[in-house]
């Protein structure tokens, strides 16, 4: 009971909440792009806030089902279709044994992602099974989904209560410009004035080079002060902004490495990483500083909003109290 | 510009630096090493993580349990803790390394540069035991301190695009090893025969930022049985606390 890939689709790989715990050994974080669609999906099939799913980009897989399930698709728009017939996102949806879903190519955003009611039975690596591509580890055998490939459910689940409440509005990636909150630093002290000045008042263009470790930016020279674009290595957050010598900012995302030795001029906050994590080329980003303190205040009303979803779904038993607890 | 350490850094809503220098100084590293101690001990519920550096650790925590402000408060208590130096111990991990031939195919230049014999050269690099200041690049990949100068050698001017995993070199004025295979430009000395990365095993890599690392040269012979054993399951590295 499960899945089989007719199609793998260009970059589809198991991911989860990521591999924390391992990073002073330098194992790298993983884990999906955007946390607010992979919460969302979970969510809405009732699994917990750290159950695997699959994340696919630009073009998605093709996969049928050898038993029933529940799932549900968020993210980027990728105009899902279960045998041919068009299935809407941000809903949780009855699928059957035998059933077809077919992912097209990406119309907006840049990530997909599709959750299992009960959740993927890929084994669990150093605490998580978000596959990490670089050390071959987690999710199906360490690598992108193959044509072919099997993947078993945790648990049969055929359908949920209120299956008609389950749905969300979709969020539109569409806008030219999107509008990022950071806080400042670690190292905005290496920059002068005109530096952050020109950070916090100009656009930056998504260049096409971004992936799964990092997003480019490109626009006008962010400038550093004498302290210069060097430091001595440090640890790097996700959304961390790095900006090396030829100030252009890079926007440190999953995959990144655990340490580095560039300055990072600021980071983007909790809520707005996942709309990074959805810009696509030729988007352009605005960013605005918030503070730490605000920061973590706009986090605790997206945590609190996602708890009471949540709660509003689940069925009240001491079963589910316990286990599909929403801690994020 | 006078800075002030140790000083406490902002680094997004759920992590924050804690600098305490900007020099890369066993010193620095090893008060590092005893904050985080401290930290961990307290076990205190919203701490997700330490990922330490040369000089500065970064800390993920979750600001649903903490806030900025508390994990400021945390932090500095921590540093105002004073370190028993009883508490400082040195655990050294021995790491068998099969030096030159077809394991070393760039000790010759080594030698060469610091006007030495290959076996000085082994000499030179299994002496004494290298400070792992912290781990990055890679899973398992040790940034060592206390290279011998005579041995310092530059780099390669063009990087290889594969080096086996457990490969041993020289890079400027660093040595380390390559647990897993990796594209790398340092001198290569040798090759050690055992695992220093398994996903597979509890403790996946068998040290840690703080602790030492002793090469060990071993011969051809034993460099097969070793890693015969490893393959097994079979081989512990040796420790010394």
């Amino acid at each position: 009971m499960g899945i089989v890939f007719n199609k793998g689709g260009l970059f589809t790989t198991v991911q989860d909440y990521g591999r924390m715990g391992h990073q002073n050994l330098g194992f790298h974080v993983c884990g999906v792009m955007d946390r607010h669609s992979y919460w969302v999906a979970n969510l809405l099939v009732d699994n917990t806030d750290r159950e695997a799913v699959l994340e696919f980009t630009i073009n998605g897989p093709t996969l049928y089902f050898t038993s029933d399930t529940v799932i549900c698709i968020t993210g980027g728009d990728f105009d899902p279709k279960i045998n041919g017939e068009s299935i809407p996102m941000y809903t949780a949806v009855e699928a059957h044994k035998g059933d077809e879903l077919e992912m097209g190519f990406c119309r907006s955003g840049t990530w997909g992602y599709i959750a299992f009611a009960g959740g993927l039975d890929v084994p669990v690596v150093m605490g998580s099974r978000s596959t990490d591509i670089k050390c071959k580890l987690g999710g199906v055998e360490g690598r992108p989904i193959k044509d072919g490939d099997e993947i078993a459910f945790l648990s049969n689940v055929k359908s949920l209560h209120l299956m008609k409440e389950r749905k969300l509005e979709s969020p539109d990636y569409g806008s030219d410009v999107v509008d990022i909150r950071v806080t400042m630093g670690p190292q905005d002290d290496h920059f002068t004035e005109e530096g952050i000045d020109t950070f916090l008042n100009s656009e930056f263009s998504v260049t096409s080079q971004c992936d799964r470790m990092g997003y480019r930016l490109e626009g006008p020279v962010i400038e550093h002060n004498e302290l210069g674009a060097d430091i001595i290595s440090d640890g790097i957050a996700k959304g961390a902004i790095q900006v090396p010598n030829s100030g252009q900012p890079i926007i440190m995302m999953s995959d990144r490495q655990t340490l580095g030795g560039y300055t990072k001029i600021a980071n983007v906050i909790s809520v707005d990483i996942p709309k990074v994590a959805q810009c696509r080329y030729p988007q352009k980003i605005r960013f605005s500083r918030v503070s730490v303190e605000e920061a973590q205040r706009i986090y605790g009303m997206e945590r609190e909003r996602l708890r009471l979803l949540n709660r509003r779904f689940i069925k009240k038993s001491i079963w589910h109290r316990l286990f599909n607890r929403w801690n994020m | 510009m006078a800075i002030e350490y140790p000083r406490i850094l902002p680094t997004g809503d759920r992590a924050l630096t804690v600098e305490l220098g900007n020099e890369i100084d066993e010193h620095i590293n090893a008060r590092l090493m005893g904050l985080i101690k401290i930290l961990s001990a307290e076990r205190i519920k919203g701490i997700e993580e330490f990922v330490p550096s040369f000089c500065s650790v970064l800390i993920h925590y979750n600001p649903a349990i903490l806030s900025y402000t508390k994990m400021t408060e945390i932090v500095n208590r921590a540093i105002a803790t004073p370190v028993q130096e009883g508490a400082r111990h040195k655990r050294v991990v021995k790491i068998p390394v099969c030096y030159g031939g077809q394991f070393g195919p760039d000790i010759e230049d080594v030698a060469e540069h610091a006007g030495i014999s290959v076996e000085e050269v082994i000499k030179i690099h299994t002496s004494e035991p290298y400070l792992v200041y912290m781990l990055g690049f890679q899973p398992g990949f040790p940034y060592l301190g206390g290279l011998d100068e005579r041995i310092y050698t530059p780099r390669l001017e063009t990087p290889r695009i594969r080096l086996e995993a457990g490969s041993v070199g020289i890079g400027g004025a660093q040595t380390g090893l390559y647990p897993m295979e990796s594209p790398g430009g340092w001198r290569i000395i040798g090759v050690t025969p055992v695992r220093c990365y398994n996903p597979d095993k509890d403790v996946p890599i068998p040290y840690m930022a703080g602790d030492h690392i002793k090469f060990e040269s071993i011969t051809k012979e034993e460099f097969e049985e070793l890693r015969k054993l490893d393959l097994d399951g079979g081989y512990n590295f040796e420790v010394t606390e």
